[in-house]
């Protein structure tokens, strides 16, 4: 990404530049309704009825946003080190295939409370290990790491495919699915969840992995913005050779770098295969890796505004089914369009807008600095 | 032995028919890498000009009219990236996957709501297809023993842009090594200072190796809808445009190396569909999703220097700031 030319002041730059350019997306998107013969304004109520109309519609809307959490945080913190992680799609597979391998292994024997905490690492170990390859090949084989993770996603989507039609395949069945798990293995729902409280509410695929999103946005504010590992991923990121003169091992710092991408990607598996799917099935990814390029671009690789992005694209998912429910001209697909336009605005184009807002701020400061001088004189 | 020819013959065969979409977005990408530019969004012109083909081509009953269609949509595409990465110096990663999503839900959205049929087109039939070309003398040819199977089987019977693809590449080479617009674009992708020392626009030259690649791209789209299938469906471009990336990385950003890393790959594609459920002696079934895998592990295994070293465009990826 190009860097800014002139300082602005910190709230132009970090709140109104990103406005015009998800303005400029949804301006866009809206066209493209008009252009399928439909009314964008009627589109975006039912959007925001189906994402938020009732408890139900909530859990999916939530659900949607904790995957675009764990993905946007994993592209946010290899963003930190410049480095472009694509591989969030392929990470969060394998994640979910240890989950699933571990949840299988275990369900009979073990309780639930021992089963969570050695998923959560099966996941984040095994996304990490995916990763690991292509950092590696970053870090000492001088292999640029967007090709190595794209290639990474299609090999791991072939690896898939492979284990569940011909290891983990229930017997007797036709598709592709692993046996479900037993209880020991299921993530409570948000509904049993809040039931412990005497709260009722309807069911959805909401569940108790949110709390692990937050608890990793926690995580990344502390690391990235509070620890020396941190700083040396920032300073890394910023100038690569300064990192390199003061001492940091830089090719560690990329292997590890995106390791802990790949473990945030990898808590995919814990909100889809334990939370809802319950069994290991094919494509239960379904894009979020690289949706959370979309939220890290648009929430500038900050946990805060990475939750805001995710909310975002959890609203429009959750409400992008309903709305092709509701208008069948509408696909679904309608919502890929718009996220394609949010990381165009947000990511390629970000500082399309800059000369402009540069030039009419400081028309306006300059202005009103030259009407005080007038009134002072 | 004739059987074997022909089961030889018979998989070569399909092997042009899966490398050509390969061949043309490979060339593509050389033109836009060549001159440092990265292009991701292969994939997504791919996609997005099959659509354009289809669509167009079911319109106006013409495969010709559908093929003008594909080029124009695809150039548009080309421009929108050229516009965010050379006009406005974005990063070119990011603008390849922007359009490489917004290709995949656009054109469903789009041909949902135009064909109502879930995102498919309508299907083509006679002058709306690329339709197979008998070349000359196929049938007196056939006569001859091997040679003439050769020509017959595998060499006539294609159609008009699979002939289109495997001529790209001498052009391609031609245009590189041999023009010098070739010089200046291969020049701007090494060190575009010395370009713009020299007085030559280094936007300008990068605009039109963007375009080129958004041609060449045009034309595997029209391949995919209306030539080798006679509608568009869905996703139908299922990451040709990146194993085009991956064999054009694999043939070290050059035209005849690319060429054959995608015959290699398109190779491996007819033997996959062959293989499945055939036992090989002494190593059993080989899985197909192994056969699939393959082409994206040859080319991590390349990147990594353990075959050879591929090395890119010195300047690839980084926007060019004029000095003031």
């Amino acid at each position: 990404m190009s860097s800014p030319s002139k300082a602005l002041p910190a709230w132009i730059d970090v709140g109104v530049i990103p406005l015009i350019n998800i303005l400029l997306a949804f301006f866009v998107s809206g066209i493209v309704i008009l252009i399928i013969g439909e009314d964008p304004i009627e589109a975006v109520k039912i959007i925001i009825y189906g994402a938020f109309g009732n408890d139900y519609n909530i859990g999916y809307t939530l659900h949607y946003t904790t995957n675009f959490i764990f993905t946007g945080l994993a592209v946010a913190v290899a963003f930190h080190a410049s480095l472009f992680n694509i591989g969030g799609e392929g990470q969060a597979y394998i994640g979910g295939l240890g989950v699933g391998l571990l949840c299988l292994a275990l369900d009979q024997y073990v309780p639930f409370w021992i089963i969570l905490p050695l998923a959560i690492a099966t996941s984040g170990l095994f996304g990490a290990a995916w990763a690991y390859i292509p950092a590696y090949l970053q870090a000492y084989r001088g292999s640029h790491i967007v090709i190595t993770t794209i290639m990474f996603n299609f090999i791991a989507f072939s690896l898939m495919n492979y284990i569940l039609v011909n290891v983990l395949i229930e017997p007797g069945q036709m598709s592709p699915e692993s046996r479900d798990f037993l209880a020991s293995a299921q993530m409570p729902t948000m509904q049993e969840a809040v039931g412990w409280f005497g709260i009722e509410i309807q069911k959805s695929p909401l569940n108790l992995s949110i709390l692990l999103a937050l608890f990793s946005c926690l995580f990344v504010w502390l690391f990235i913005w509070h620890t020396r590992w941190g700083y040396a991923i920032r300073m890394f990121g910023f100038n690569e050779n300064a990192a390199n003169y003061s001492g940091i091992n830089t090719r560690r710092l990329v292997v590890g770098t995106m390791c802990l991408s790949g473990v945030l990607a990898g808590f995919v598996g814990i909100n889809e295969i334990m939370g809802n799917h319950n069994r290991v099935m094919l494509d239960f990814v379904a894009g979020a890796g690289f949706t959370g390029i979309a939220v890290a671009l648009m929430g500038r690789n900050h946990p805060v505004g990475i939750i805001i992005a995710s909310l975002l694209f959890g609203t429009l998912y959750q409400g992008g089914a309903e709305l092709s429910f509701e208008i069948p001209t509408i696909q679904g697909e309608m919502v890929k369009a718009i996220q394609g336009l949010v990381i165009l605005f947000c990511g390629a184009l970000a500082y399309m807008a800059r000369p402009t807002i540069e030039r009419l701020f400081t028309a306006i400061v300059v202005n009103n600095g030259a009407r005080k001088e007038q009134t002072n004189g | 032995m004739d059987d074997f020819l022909l089961l030889l013959l018979s998989t070569l065969d399909s092997t042009l028919r899966v490398s050509a979409p390969l061949v043309l977005c490979a060339m593509a990408g050389i033109f836009s890498e060549r001159s440092g530019i990265i292009d991701i969004s292969l994939e997504g012109k791919l996609l997005g000009s099959a659509f354009a083909a289809a669509a167009v081509a079911a319109v106006s009953g013409s495969a010709f009219v559908g093929l003008g269609a594909a080029i124009i949509t695809s150039i548009l595409m080309a421009l929108l990236h050229g516009f965010a990465c050379i006009t406005h110096r974005g990063n070119q990663v990011v603008s390849g996957l922007a359009i490489n999503i917004l290709a995949s839900g656009l054109t469903v959205t789009l041909g949902g709501a135009w064909f109502h049929k879930g995102g498919q087109t309508p299907t083509l039939s006679g002058d709306a297809r690329f339709s197979p070309i008998t070349l000359p003398g196929a049938d007196f040819l056939s006569e001859i023993p091997i040679l003439g199977s050769i020509y017959v089987e595998l060499i006539s019977g294609h159609n008009l842009l699979v002939y289109i693809a495997f001529l790209a590449v001498p052009v391609t080479w031609w245009v590189l090594y041999k023009t010098r617009f070739g010089l200046r674009l291969r020049a701007v992708g090494e060190n575009p200072q010395a370009v713009d020392t020299a007085g030559i626009s280094v936007t300008f030259l990068r605009y039109r190796s963007v375009i080129i690649a958004g041609i060449l791209c045009g034309i595997a789209g029209a391949y995919l809808s209306t030539g080798q299938n006679a509608a568009f469906g869905k996703e139908m471009s299922a990451g040709q445009g990146y194993i085009a990336l991956a064999a054009m990385i694999f043939g070290k950003w050059k035209p005849v190396p690319g060429l054959l890393a995608c015959m290699l790959f398109g190779f491996l594609d007819a033997m996959a569909v062959r293989l499945q459920g055939v036992a090989i002696p002494g190593i059993g079934e080989i899985p197909v999703q192994f056969m699939q895998a393959l082409p994206y592990v040859l080319t991590v295994i390349l990147l990594a220097g353990f075959i050879g070293k591929a090395i890119a465009p010195k300047a690839i990826g980084r926007p060019y700031v004029k000095e003031r």
